[in-house]
């Protein structure tokens, strides 16, 4: 039998494949919502958001949510206090950043040893969980301006939120495209956030 | 013995491997799937809409949680007023209706003590405040405006209104409905409001009346406003009814 490792803590796996479930649907629902009053000259087309029409979609929109940051508090708390954010995301220097996304241009980064994130993706996945973060604190300002107006008055009010809202999204949805791409370029990644385990 | 074991082993490994590897594939299906279906096609199963509503249901519980009866919505200095100040109804301004001021009389109905209806100068001879807010619709585009107008909570006062009761319901004449919580209703910036920017309302945002609250979305402030009542019933409304959420409170 092959030896294996694990890589994947049942957590972090579980509440990744849910994270897949409500991202997909914020984003799609959210792009019908935006639709409704577009910030920039463009819209989204329709087939690929949630909802049908905006009353669909903040339903989606809302309901998700619930998951999207229950799902997100675990993972990060989980992240924390096991060590596991610690383990697999730090040290992140900005050089070995530029130097493993230069590597991976030129096709050259190593993904020899699976349990060891490279300098790229720690950085991909710190942003993605930060953008995630933001994605929470501006949406909570757009759904209650009032209630969250004490720390809303820092990113520019209701419509300055809105923007950010958009731009995080915008973030998410780069870093899932090239997340997606790579694991489509080493495919023996995907079964392990699954199992939880590669070939040592 | 050992050589069978290993052999079993190595077999059962390929074979797990290959039903793994055919699990990920319908898993990745249908995550595209639910990817691939326009919103109408997932949207309209009765069972995920039946879901959706009752959570939309538990949003409003969530939401009259979360509000402050007591904090404020910011207020704004004249200059950030915005001009024009955007028109918008379930018709377009071709079709705002013309209420005859003269004739006008506001109905009061339901858990309220004093019912007898007001005609404009007896409401325009009430204590009136102004405010200076935003205003944000569903569709999330957002304009500061400036109301006058009486404080509602004073207003209900007045007529005698159970402020005990859940719900206050208008019905207006340009056949609008909404309602309202009676936390909401009672809050010091919800308006019974008879001017914008200083000039008695004019027809398109809502002459002789409408309800404004800087705690709600746009479509949550009724203009034309022909009736209000105090009630336990939830009276829904007419964006409500077609599935907005009904507390969308800010």
């Amino acid at each position: 039998m092959e030896a294996q490792v694990k890589v994947h803590p049942l957590v972090v796996r579980i509440a990744h494949w849910l994270n897949v479930v409500a991202v997909l649907i914020m984003i799609t629902s959210g792009w019908q919502i935006y639709n409704a009053s577009p910030l920039f000259d463009f819209s989204f087309p329709d087939e690929i958001t949630l909802g049908g029409w905006l009353a669909g979609a903040l339903q989606w929109h809302f309901a998700a949510m619930w998951l999207f940051a229950v799902n997100g508090i675990v993972y990060v708390v989980y992240g924390i206090l096991s060590g596991h954010f610690r383990r697999k995301l730090l040290p992140l220097s900005p050089l070995a950043v530029l130097r493993d996304v230069g590597a991976a241009f030129r096709g050259r980064l190593a993904h020899d040893d699976l349990t060891v994130y490279n300098a790229a993706q720690r950085a991909a996945y710190l942003a993605l969980i930060l953008l995630l973060m933001l994605l929470v604190l501006t949406g909570l300002v757009l759904w209650k301006p009032v209630q969250f107006y004490w720390y809303g008055q820092f990113m520019g009010d209701y419509e300055g939120a809105r923007f950010l809202h958009f731009f995080a999204m915008a973030g998410v949805f780069l870093i899932v495209v090239v997340h997606v791409a790579m694991v489509a370029l080493v495919p023996r990644t995907f079964p392990s956030m699954i199992t939880g385990r590669v070939k040592a | 013995m050992k050589r069978m074991g290993e052999s079993f082993e190595k077999f059962r490994s390929a074979e797990v491997k290959r039903m793994e590897r055919r699990l990920f594939l319908k898993q990745g299906l249908s995550l595209g799937a639910l990817a691939m279906l326009t919103g109408c096609a997932i949207s309209d199963d009765e069972g995920v809409q039946n879901l959706l509503t009752r959570i939309s249901g538990w949003n409003d519980d969530a939401q009259g949680w979360l509000f402050n009866p007591n904090r404020l919505a910011p207020e704004f200095p004249e200059s950030r007023v915005t001009r024009p100040f955007p028109f918008n109804a379930y018709y377009s301004e071709a079709e705002v209706i013309d209420v005859d001021g003269g004739k006008y009389k506001l109905e009061l109905g339901g858990m309220i003590k004093e019912r007898k209806p007001w005609t404009l100068p007896e409401l325009y001879a009430l204590p009136q405040v102004t405010q200076i807010t935003r205003h944000i619709c569903v569709e999330g585009w957002s304009a500061i405006g400036k109301w006058t107008g009486v404080r509602f909570s004073d207003f209900l006062q007045r007529v005698g209104a159970d402020t005990t009761a859940k719900y206050v319901g208008f019905q207006c004449s340009d056949n609008y409905s909404t309602s309202i919580d009676m936390a909401t209703a009672l809050h010091p910036q919800t308006q019974l409001t008879f001017k914008f920017a200083d000039q008695i309302l004019p027809p398109k945002y809502g002459f002789p009346m409408k309800l404004r609250m800087p705690t709600k979305l746009g479509f949550k402030n009724p203009k034309h406003i022909a009736s209000i009542f105090v009630t336990n019933q939830y009276p829904g409304g007419y964006w409500e009814d077609k599935g907005y959420n009904w507390f969308s409170g800010s």
